[in-house]
Formats: structure tokens, C-alpha cells, sequence
């Protein structure tokens, strides 16, 4: 298969940034090499569709408001009522879905050249994010595993919160290097590094 | 302004997009009567109190919402998701 070019391109540059004074306040990087596909389910088959991504991922969700899981490269969360981002770092991913999923229970669409991941880990995670999206990061609002469906400067942005000072964002790929800039100058004043 | 979204959960109103008074009643399809039509597609009560609206949450879950909110103090005391609410549900 080839291999997917980043929409960050120059823009990328690994390394320490920003204010070092006080160390470093975030570490940011693209995760790449994964499927991401979104998954809706028609409002009468949401418990069988979760069945369903359980049997084909491994992470299996109740029907709550943006509950999610995470194992390893693995993720699912929901952002929408039923609706969900099915994420993992396997090119059979789609396939696997569409082999227990079908058109009467939910439709599939494959995002991967639609988004990129970019993963913010850190002790100012929250501080710096809470500069681009106008919600709380926090752990008792935002519990770690669930999904959210947001804006940023009115364009739309997911996120997943992955551990208690991790959130995965995807951001739409043709936006992703504006985006990237943005997140370095919001993150300048903490020190971050780019893995 | 924050619109306590059922599915998202409270979200500043720039995340929403009005789409209108949620208390009009279409008129019977078949009517020619040019002033029913009028009075469906112009006619605002503009209520001070309590008023019932649809809210679109487009920065978030993408569902339509029906709001509950009092015109004078902007306070919101229900929103409900408007397919449960065509489907027989109160908000
Ligand atoms: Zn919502």
C-alpha cells in the first residue's frame, strides 16, 4: 500500500519549542498508519451495531453519551447519538467492520485521508487545548476514554480523551497544517516538544 | 449563552445555529389560502416569557434540538432532542 503523505509537511519539526524555562509543558505529534472509520447506526440499531464494533475491534461500549474505550493503537468513542469514530492501526479495519456491519444496521465511512491525529500528552495538555476549543478538558466533565465533537474557530474537530493528561484531536487533513501551526503558538508559552 | 445540549452536554452558543420558532404549526398541505401561508412563513408573536425554539447543535452532535428559553432573561429551562419531541415526547 503506499504510504500516506502528512498534511503537515514542512510544518512538522521534531524537538523542543517555545518557552524550555519551565520544561516541557506539552509533547504534540502526528499519529499515523491508522484506519479511522465512522460509523452511523439508524435509531433502532444502536445496541447491535455496538455489539457488532465489540466483535470486530474488542472494545466494547454501552449506549451512553460519548462513552469511549482505548487499547493501545486501538480507539472507539461515540460523538453523536450513534454515531462513532472507530480507529486502529490496521488497513484491514474497514473490511473487518463491513464483514459484521451491514447497510440495515449502520452505514460506514472510511476518514482515513479525510482526517489526521495529532496526540497532545503533557501536564498542560488541558491548558493549552482549552485555548482552541471551548470546553472543559477537565476529568469530571470530560472522562478519559469518552469523545467529543467540537469546534475550533468554527470548524469542526473530534477528540478523545486517552489518559489523564492525553487527548487525541482529528482534524480535518486539508486543515491539518494550519491547525498545527495554531496548536505550536497556543502551546509556545508551556515549552513543547514535537516528537 | 450555553444550550445544554442532551447528547454533548453544556456548550457555548456559537456551537449552535438558530433555526426559528419551534411553536409554529404548518398549515394543512392542500390549503390555497394565501393567508394561512403568510401568516405560517411571517408572522412572529415575538412572546416576552417563555418560548419554545429549534436550535441546530452544527459544532457538535449535529441533532436538532428543541430549547425551552425565557426571552427576557435568556434563562433555558428544558432542551430536548426534536425527534423525540415530533415523536409525541414534551420538552
Ligand atoms: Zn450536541
Amino acid at each position: 500500500m503506499a504510504e500516506l503523505q502528512s498534511p503537515i509537511g514542512s510544518a512538522y519539526v521534531t524537538g523542543d519549542h517555545g518557552n524550555a524555562a519551565g520544561g516541557v509543558g506539552v509533547t504534540i505529534r502526528e499519529r499515523i498508519g491508522l484506519s479511522i472509520i465512522q460509523i452511523t447506526a439508524w435509531s433502532d440499531t444502536i445496541p447491535e451495531v455496538l455489539t457488532a464494533i465489540g466483535s470486530a475491534t474488542g472494545l466494547v461500549l454501552q449506549n451512553k453519551p460519548g462513552l469511549g474505550r482505548v487499547a493501545g493503537e486501538k480507539s472507539v468513542f461515540g460523538f453523536a447519538p450513534g454515531r462513532y469514530f472507530v480507529v486502529a492501526a490496521t488497513p484491514e479495519l474497514e473490511l473487518r467492520l463491513r464483514s459484521v456491519i451491514s447497510a440495515d444496521l449502520a452505514t460506514i465511512i472510511d476518514l482515513t485521508h479525510g482526517r489526521t491525529v495529532i496526540r497532545v500528552s503533557g501536564p498542560d495538555a488541558e491548558w493549552v487545548l482549552s485555548k482552541l476549543f471551548a470546553i472543559d478538558f477537565s476529568e469530571h466533565a470530560f472522562p478519559i476514554a469518552y469523545g467529543r465533537a467540537t469546534l475550533h474557530h468554527d470548524i469542526h474537530a473530534n477528540i478523545q480523551h486517552i489518559d489523564d493528561e492525553t487527548f487525541d484531536l482529528y482534524v480535518f487533513r486539508t486543515f491539518a497544517r494550519s491547525f498545527w501551526k495554531t496548536l505550536g503558538h497556543a502551546a509556545e508559552e508551556v515549552g513543547y516538544k514535537v516528537e | 449563552m450555553i444550550i445544554k445540549c442532551p447528547y454533548c452536554g453544556p456548550r457555548d452558543v456559537i456551537e449552535f445555529t438558530y433555526q426559528g420558532d419551534a411553536t409554529r404549526k404548518r398549515p394543512e398541505p392542500l390549503s390555497n389560502d394565501p393567508d394561512v401561508w403568510n401568516a405560517y412563513v411571517y408572522d412572529r408573536s415575538n412572546p416576552s416569557g417563555l418560548h419554545r425554539e429549534f436550535w441546530l447543535h452544527s459544532g457538535g452532535c449535529r441533532q436538532h434540538l428543541v430549547v425551552t428559553r425565557d426571552m427576557t432573561t435568556h434563562a433555558i429551562s428544558s432542551v430536548a432532542f426534536a425527534r423525540d419531541i415530533a415523536s409525541g415526547g414534551q420538552a
